[in-house]
């Protein structure tokens, strides 16, 4: 088993549209490239809200899986 | 997606505020910036001491709309206001009151509540939107 470095981790869970990706933006802001930051989120809109604001703002999504109705996201900044 | 994202409200109900405030979340966490253009009735819901109150809900959502909203709201939905003040920690977001919408209410600049920027025109409204899309809400 990897041992993930994890920098910080956002917890959204039980938090609305947008406020999942908007805590994630803050987060991600004040920390160094390349950091790894770990989200978990009920909203099922996140499943798809990540993978396209990782797309358009340029950081990696790593990792997404799915544990009951939590969903947990892996994103590197870039 | 450089252009600013331009939302003209009109309506102070708390579902389309809340719609509002969702778009310029959204756009605030991708890097857009977002010019916010206060008129009549969402006006009215900026002023210093108002913010926090019911707004009550747009004609269309009725006894059961309203249910919904309430379920959202005890489920601990962030409200309008607080998802305004995020984005602002985010990028660039411009909330500015519209001048004619003041004189219509009677009020002063000093009477809003510290989200607005401040007061403009629609022509400076128009000057800053550029080729970004505009929502009327």
């Amino acid at each position: 088993m990897t041992v993930l470095d994890i920098a910080t981790t956002v917890d959204a869970r039980g938090l609305s549209c947008p406020m999942p990706i908007v805590r994630t933006a803050l987060a991600v802001k004040s920390l160094q490239p390349g950091a790894l930051v770990e989200v978990l989120a009920t909203d099922p809109g996140s499943q798809r809200d990540f993978v396209a604001w990782c797309r358009s703002t340029g950081h990696a999504l790593v990792g997404q899986t799915a544990d009951g109705p939590v969903y947990r996201f892996l994103i590197r900044r870039k | 997606m450089d252009e600013p994202l331009n939302l003209m409200l009109f309506s102070g109900t708390d579902d389309k505020l809340q719609a509002a405030a969702v778009l310029t979340a959204g756009a605030a966490a991708l890097g857009r910036p977002v010019n916010v253009f206060l008129q009549y009735w969402a006006l009215d819901a900026f002023r210093k001491g108002h913010i926090e109150r019911d707004h009550g809900l747009a004609p269309e959502a009725g006894a059961e709309g309203r249910e919904h909203v309430d379920h959202l709201r005890k489920a601990g939905q962030i409200g309008w206001a607080d998802v305004l003040r995020q984005a602002k920690d985010l990028g660039p977001v411009d909330i500015q009151a519209c001048s004619l919408s003041m004189d219509l209410l009677g009020i002063d600049e000093s009477e809003l509540d510290p989200l607005v920027d401040g007061v403009e025109g629609v022509t400076a409204f128009y000057l800053n939107a550029g080729d970004g899309h505009m929502v009327f809400i």
